[in-house]
Order: structure tokens, then sequence, then C-alpha cells
């Protein structure tokens, strides 16, 4: 068997180094993906579109923003799909007991977690508003958001963090943070433009349509902020206690 | 060896980053393949991942660009150019030309492989809590030992896909057959009694499979398959 798998493995290998002869050196400004007429396009005329000077977030919330809908959506489900997975169901108990060790937690680390939390929230509530200018976005500052969370969890118990962020409002900030995304792409269209054009939303708003269309950027990280924050939490939750919420890490 | 344009020299010294991302995708590939443990199974796809998250990235680098947010002489909004603002907001954003374009490294890899790293963790999470879940209930997260137990169970239902569905069917088949079975019935009340104890001792549904009958004569034999497992750990 393994001899088998070891004689497909080089074999790839051996025709993705083959392959990888033709690609091009590093750092080619003539390679195809950089001067395809896509990545110029977006590099040339992202100011005039939208003013955003960040292209990726314009690239991400807006000319792919059906695309990032749809991630944050597999987000959300793999969460929910975590918890009900490891929720219920039969368990083992006589095995995961042993390893329960009574325990306080650390005088110095909960100072030092307790210090340095705030800042992490800020930290990320930064990078996500200022994802239009600087480097950052919603999946960014959430994931940043999450880990303050999960620090908190570790640092104190589970129960700690969970009477701060419950496992319910986990799912209702995530489901929250998909009706904010879903809820401007629909406004736009109501507006009269296409699902998540959000030039549109100036007709309403007193904005130019490019400024329209940097708002609402704004507002689509924010609910993909929501979402991989909550979600972040549910899965470390879910997973460091198989699901029963209690006595985890 | 490393001589102008001998193959080595090309993979090695010309394509060395492509080489890097083709030994950590194979990497990854050997685990998914050759490994028997579902949890190191998950680390190679991890690996396979990475290196498909630094092919994508190295795909956007180019010479002499800069990040893809744009310098203060290009930002369409004149008030970050503090030096030409009169400039600027006369003139407003504007298309860049094409020598200008090449300043600026290619966006689009960083969208996708932006994406591709959260969803990953999305996934990885949820493959990790279907190894949790296969843990609770075969009591191993070892591939061969998964499907000699996986063959066990199937062997014991040898009726069609109907009795396959629910767990309890084949531990109450198998307790009701033959004669070399009895001892391992046997053993399986007294260990259906013990996990009443166990049961009792944690709090819930307890009650209730000690007062009604029905309830009893169900229950049990539901946790059959997995109440064999800590037995054999303890043997």
């Amino acid at each position: 068997m393994k001899r088998v798998a070891l004689i497909v493995v080089l074999l790839i290998g051996l025709l993705l180094a083959w392959a990888a002869r033709d690609f091009p050196s590093w750092g080619d400004p003539h390679a195809p993906a950089s001067s395809s007429p896509v990545s110029s396009h977006f590099i040339s005329s992202t100011g005039v579109d939208t003013e955003v000077p960040n292209m990726v977030t314009a690239v991400l919330a807006d000319y792919r923003g059906f695309d990032t809908m749809f991630e944050t959506v597999v987000v959300f489900i793999a969460g929910l799909a975590v918890v009900s997975i490891l929720r219920g169901g039969p368990r083992r108990r006589t095995r995961d007991r042993e390893f329960v060790v009574d325990f306080e937690p650390d005088l110095i680390v909960t100072n030092t977690v307790r210090l340095i939390v705030p800042v992490i929230q800020i930290f990320a509530f930064y990078v996500l508003a200022h994802g239009h200018v600087s480097p950052g976005g919603g999946f960014q500052g959430g994931v940043a958001m999450g880990a303050s969370f999960i620090l908190i969890a570790l640092s104190w118990d589970l129960k700690t963090a969970l009477a701060r962020f419950p496992l319910n409002r986990c799912f209702t900030v995530a489901a929250l943070g998909i009706v904010i995304y879903a809820g401007i792409g629909l406004l736009s269209m109501f507006l009269g433009g296409e699902f998540l054009d959000y030039a549109h939303l100036a007709r309403v708003f007193p904005v130019s349509p490019e400024m329209a269309r940097y708002h609402a950027m704004l507002g689509v990280e924010i609910g993909v902020g929501f979402t991989v924050t909550a979600i972040m939490f549910a899965l470390y939750a879910s997973l460091s206690t198989d699901g029963r919420m209690r006595d985890g890490l | 060896m490393f001589e102008e344009g001998s193959i080595i020299s090309q993979l090695l010294v010309e394509r060395l980053n492509y080489f890097i991302y083709v030994v950590l995708l194979l990497i990854g590939l050997w685990a998914m393949i050759a490994k028997n443990n579902l949890i190191k199974k998950l680390i190679g796809m991890s690996i396979f991942q990475t290196a498909i998250i630094l092919f994508y990235v190295s795909i956007g680098v180019k010479e002499g660009a800069t990040i893809p947010i744009y310098l203060p002489e290009h930002d369409p909004h004149g008030s970050h150019a503090s030096a030409e603002h009169n400039d600027t907001t006369a003139s407003g954003p504007q298309v860049l030309e094409a020598s200008k374009v090449s300043g600026y490294t290619n966006p689009l890899p960083h969208v996708l492989m932006l994406t591709a790293i959260v969803v990953g963790v999305a996934t990885l999470g949820l493959a990790l809590s279907i190894c949790l879940r296969i843990y609770r209930g075969y009591g191993t997260v070892e591939e061969d030992d998964l499907l000699l137990k996986l063959e066990q169970e199937d062997s014991q239902n040898s009726g069609g896909f109907k009795k396959r569905r629910p767990r309890r069917r084949p531990s109450s088949a198998k307790a009701a057959s033959g004669a070399t079975r009895a001892a391992s019935s046997e053993k399986s009340k007294s260990e259906k009694t013990g996990q009443g104890n166990r049961r009792s001792r944690s709090k819930s549904p307890a009650k209730k499979s000690q007062s009604s009958p029905a309830s009893e004569g169900k229950k049990p034999a539901r946790r059959r398959p997995r109440s064999k497992k800590p037995k054999e750990g303890d043997s």
C-alpha cells in the first residue's frame, strides 16, 4: 500500500516538476498572471470605479462580491456543521475523565491577558474598519477578534469565555453578518441594480455612486467580520470540549 | 551539474520557488495517502493547502512593484496626498496608464488566497469535528482499526441495508443469535448494568432507563457498539 502511494506521489512530483519548467520565473513582470487584462483592469480602474485605495478589498468585496458572500456562507455552514456534529450523540465518558486536571487560572497569565485582550480587540476593529485604505478587511479583523475570545478561553477557562460570548449568540452574530451582507446586496437590487451592485445605493444615500460602493464595501466587510469572529470562537469552543461546552481547555 | 540550462539548474536555481511548492505538496499528498491516522491525514491536507496558497501568492509577485494599495499620488482621495491636495481634487480619480499599472502587484491572487485561508480553517474545523465524532463512536482514529471495526459491524448485520440503518439493530440481533454469542451477550449484559451505574452517576437520562422496561430494552442496546470499546481499552 505504502509502496503504491510512494510511486503515485513520486510520479505526481515528477509531473509537477516537469510542468514547473514552463512557469514564469520569480517576479517576472510579463508573466501571464501579471499581464492579464483582468488584473490590469483592477489596478487601473479601481480608483475610478470605487475610490477605494486598497485594490484587494475592492476586488474582494465589490468585483467579486458574490464569491465572497458565499465564502462567508461556507464559513457559517462549517461552524453550524461542527456544532451539530459534536453536540449530542453517544459519548465515551470513561476515557476522557482521565485527562481532567484541577487547575486554577494562573495569576500572571490572566492579568496579562486582561491587559492584552482590549488591545487585540481594538486592533481587530482597526483592521476591519481600515480595510479600504490599508491591508486588512473583514476576514482578518474577524479572525483577530475571534482570537481574542479564544485567548480568554485559554487563559481562564471556556466557561468564562462562554459567559462573554455564548454559543447561541455566536450563531446569532454569525447569521447577522450574512444578513448584513445579503441585505446590502438585496437593497441594491431593490434600488434598480443587480444583486450586490452597490453603485445603486447612491439613490438613497447622499453620496456619489463611487462613494456608495466605497461605503457599501465597509458594510459588507463588517458583515464578514461578524461571521468570521463568531464562527472562529464557536469552532474553538466545540472542538476543544468535544461538543460539551464545559471542562474544555 | 549546476551549469546553465541543465534540468537541475532550471529546477533548483531558476524555479526554486516552484520546486519548494512541489515538495510541500508532495509531503501533504503523501501524508494524505499513506498515513494511517486520520489526524495526520488532516495535517497532510493542511500542508497541501499551504503549498497551493504559497504558489498562488508567488504568482502575484511582480518585480519592482509595490503592494496593491494605491500610493498617495494615485490615491483617489486627494486628502491622503497632502502635498498635491488641490491638484488631485481638481482632476479627480483617473484611470492609471499602463506604465503605472506595472508598479502594482496583481491583487487577484491575494484576494483568492485570503478567502481560501479562512475557508480552509473552517473546513479543517469541520474535518476535525468529524474525526472527534469517529473517535467517539469507534474509539480510534487509526484507519486500519477503523476499517476492521466497520467490517465487524457489517458482518454482524448480514441482512440487507434495512437492518443497517439504526445502530441498535445489529447488537440486539447479535445478542439473540447462537451459542457462540452467548458468552458475549452475557458480558454485554454485565456491561449494561455497569453502564447504567455510570449513567446514574452522570445526571440526565438514567432515571428513564431504570423506570420503564421498554426504554431499558432499547437504550442499552443502542449504546452497545461503543460500550465495547472502553472494555478493549481496559484489557
